[in-house]
């Protein structure tokens, strides 16, 4: 039996995707930029995926940037309104705990002449909101913050945080890194003030590769890619058709008995939880699990309320005395698929890695898995995993470094 | 602007009876080397050189820099052919293979080597010399003479044909692989043991490795590097049988049994005698390792000294008394460097002790041995009857 648990990496395209790809691919293989019919035939993808995608958001489809993914994605908006707005100001704000895909390019702000203020989260990996407020100045142009935390699975409140920033500074912009959170959730930004947002396609079956950005109409951005000037100037570049397809199907799909999936993942994760806890009973292993607001000899009903407050599909857990790694490739020898928590992430001295961010102790760090599911991932699967994990904790927690 | 190639060898001219299976064997390199290069060549043994005629067209760069990789040759020349001999023949090419290279612009000094192979041609090899030095300073202003320290020095050999060449690019050196023996070389990811393969290869030796492979605390990615590095050093080595030993059960016996400070000790002397195993099995003679004195816990002499108690046949340290930073020369000159550096390993350090015994008795370490009686033959045989052969080409 296999368990692929590393949903949070990437998901396997949807077979639907694949085919749509691929009969772009061969049949409907013109540039958008010709003016013949092939040219025509390959634009009318593009505009369908547009319109699918902003439909999706309650926006306009002019306010949609296709680009490559996620990291282009988050690029563009935080180089791409830095750029725009340094005249209104050089300050940024964002948090501890973002992903590599934010807080390089706030280095590289950093060393252009833009400050940056690294905002705390508390265990649950929750903004400081105080500290927001307090860090918003007249000068401050932009902030960012990840809805969903990879590492985690922490969940914003995208709707509070905005209304602190628009009550501090109305001219401040937010961006929020959508990646893991999008297709999880269904996201209004003009409801929830967002006015840049980054969504990557293959985080929900759609293709590797493929990505956008929601800019709203307002806001002013620069371009990173200069060219021929396809969307709209904003990414140069001759579209990448088959994957903008794949990935107006791939939402299309996934926004369809959207609160059926949304249950289903939830359900998945207290069930996961709740198991994965019981490891805790051999009296040998020491399991504690991260961003979930639950304590001992809780039920399946509460760890089920518990997890209402976090991603539906990503479970970080920590094993005592077991080096996370050891426990992946074990695990990989039965056929389960996970990722590691990453210790540190950075030689930036703000920005402290996401689990001890929120204080996993730091005899932990080394020790922490991701799990992460979706919406094919099955109850069997889980308790095959779980299995494995009472099967190798107690062996590997043995061998330890004297 | 080369057709051809003379390959100039150094030691094996010198091996009296036996030099022509050191020819052999450098031939047989040398067209096994050319083999990844684009471009057909032919490979002919003539009177103590090796000549490479290209059939096709080629890259130069790519020819040199596999000869640079073949032991056993001193020196290669790109040499023009001139197969009509003939003495005005001769000058008029030689004079446009000069004026091609050197040009008329530069001034040099120069002098003209000469052998005859060909014993019928009419000037002996004084004559063609000078002849020749004539001709050349009576054509070009930009030359003038110096015999004993000249910028040029032009070589002519008149065999069948007549060669012109008066570049010499410094081959590897050594001897050709597979004239002095098979051995084994333990092979982990690091820095040394690439650079301990490849020093042994060099003079002559085929190298077989042996790797230890310990899931789930190395992975998939660090044996992968190991095959990386196996590669890279076959490009000097030529084909290496890498053997993949699982080796995590005895790790973890010898970790429930054994004093922990005693573990990295007892792991090697068990990798030792499995690659001595290996060894024989495989027809080699001796093991290679990249073991340099006092670089670790496990490499002080009495921890050499325990490692070594378990081996009967040779063992060779090339690296012993080398500083890391020489290990470190090689191992970039070779480009394994990049690839060594790779941090795939670190799961391992689970049993490496925090406070390794630095002087280890070995009367004290087979006390510790012994506790491992009960089962450790069984998994001893287990883990040879696994082991995975990769066949690096």
């Amino acid at each position: 039996m296999q368990a692929y648990l590393d949903n949070a990496a990437t998901t396997r395209p949807q077979e639907e995707v694949v085919a749509l790809m691929n009969e772009v691919l061969l049949n409907d293989y013109g540039n958008p930029s010709s003016m013949h019919t092939k040219g025509l035939e390959a634009e009318k993808y593009i505009n369908e995926a547009r319109k699918i995608i902003a439909d999706s958001l309650k926006v306009t489809p002019k306010e949609i940037i296709f680009t490559s993914g996620g990291s282009e994605s988050n690029n563009t908006a935080l180089i791409g309104i830095a750029n725009a707005n340094k005249r209104a100001g050089k300050h940024i704000i964002t948090t501890v705990f973002e992903h590599a895909s934010v807080y390089n390019p706030m280095m590289f702000l950093e060393e252009n002449g833009f400050e940056v203020t690294y905002i705390g989260v508390d265990a649950m990996g929750h903004v400081r909101l105080d500290e927001l407020k307090d860090a918003i100045r007249p000068d401050t142009i932009l902030v960012s913050v990840m809805m969903v935390n990879n590492e985690v699975g922490a969940l914003e409140d995208i709707g509070e945080i905005s209304t602190v920033i628009k009550e501090t500074n109305p001219k401040t912009l937010f961006h929020v890194d959508a990646i893991q959170a999008y297709g999880k959730y269904k996201i209004y930004p003009k409801k929830l003030g967002i006015d840049a947002m980054s969504v990557s396609g293959h985080k929900f079956h759609g293709p590797k590769g493929s990505g956008f950005l929601y800019v709203a109409d307002k806001v002013k951005i620069k371009p990173l890619i200069y060219g021929g000037g396809q969307e709209k100037g904003m990414r140069s570049g001759t579209e990448n058709v088959p994957a903008i397809a794949g990935l107006g199907r791939a939402v299309s799909m996934y926004y369809t008995n959207h609160q059926d999936k949304l249950e289903h993942l939830y359900e998945l994760k207290a069930y996961f939880i709740s198991r994965v806890l019981k490891l805790n009973e051999d009296g040998k292993s020491s399991v504690t699990v991260n961003a979930v607001d639950i304590h001992e000899g809780c039920e399946y009903d509460d760890i089920l309320k518990a997890v209402g407050y976090t991603a539906p599909h990503i479970v970080s857990v920590s094993f005592k005395n077991v080096r996370s790694e050891v426990l992946l490739h074990a695990l990989e020898e039965k056929g389960v698929y996970v990722s590691s928590g990453s210790a540190c992430s950075s030689n930036h001295p703000a920005i402290s890695g996401t689990l001890k961010a929120i204080g996993v102790d730091n005899s932990l760090l080394d020790s922490t898995l991701r799990f992460s599911f979706s919406m094919y991932t099955t109850k069997e699967e889980l308790d095959y995993a779980v299995d494995m994990l009472m099967e190798l904790v107690p062996i590997y927690s043995k061998y330890i470094r004297h | 602007m080369y057709k051809t190639f003379l390959v100039k060898y150094s030691e094996i001219g010198v091996k009296g009876k036996n030099r022509y299976i050191f020819e052999n064997a450098l031939r047989d390199q040398i067209i096994r080397a050319l083999d990844k290069v684009e471009g057909e060549f032919e490979v002919i043994k003539e009177q103590g050189r090796i000549l490479i005629e290209s059939l096709s067209d080629y890259d130069y760069d790519e020819v040199i820099d596999a000869l640079c990789h073949v032991f056993g040759i001193a020196g290669i020349c790109p040499a023009l052919r001139i197969d009509n001999n003939e003495w005005d023949n001769l000058t008029s090419e030689v004079k446009a293979y000069v004026e091609k290279v050197y040009g008329r612009e530069k001034k040099y000094t120069f002098k003209v080597e000469a052998k005859r192979g060909y014993k019928d041609y009419p000037k002996n090899s004084p004559q063609i010399c000078a002849d020749m030095g004539e001709f050349l300073l009576n054509n070009f202003d930009n030359l003038t003479v110096d015999v004993h320290n000249p910028d040029i020095r032009i070589d002519v050999e008149i065999r069948n044909s007549a060669y012109v060449y008066s570049q010499v690019i410094k081959g590897e050196g050594g001897m050709p692989i597979g004239t002095s023996g098979r051995a084994m070389l333990l092979l982990s990811g690091g820095i040394d043991s690439p650079v301990a393969g490849y020093m042994i290869a060099k003079r002559g030796v085929k190298i077989d490795a042996v790797y230890f492979h310990a899931p789930p605390y190395t992975s998939e990615r660090a044996k992968n590097k190991v095959i990386e590095l196996a590669n890279i050093i076959s490009k000097y080595t030529g084909p290496i049988d890498l053997h993949v030993v699982n080796f995590t059960d005895i790790q973890m016996y010898i970790y429930d049994k054994c004093p922990h400070e005693e573990l990295t000790i007892i792991m090697r002397r068990y990798m030792m005698k499995i690659a001595q195993d290996l060894a024989v099995k495989n027809g080699c003679m001796s093991l290679i390792t990249g073991e340099s004195i006092g670089q670790v816990a496990s490499q002080t002499m009495q921890s050499l000294a325990c490692t070594n108690a378990v081996c009967t046949m040779p063992v060779f340290r090339p690296v012993i008394s080398f500083d890391k930073q020489d290990i470190v020369d090689i191992s970039q000159k070779i480009g394994a460097f990049e690839t060594s550096i790779l941090p795939y390993e670190d799961c391992c350090t689970t049993f490496v002790a925090k406070h390794p015994v630095t002087k280890p008795s070995l009367k004290q370490i087979e006390k510790s041995e012994k506790k491992l009686s009960e089962d450790i033959d069984r998994l001893y045989e287990e883990a040879l009857k696994t082991v995975e052969t990769i066949l690096i080409r």
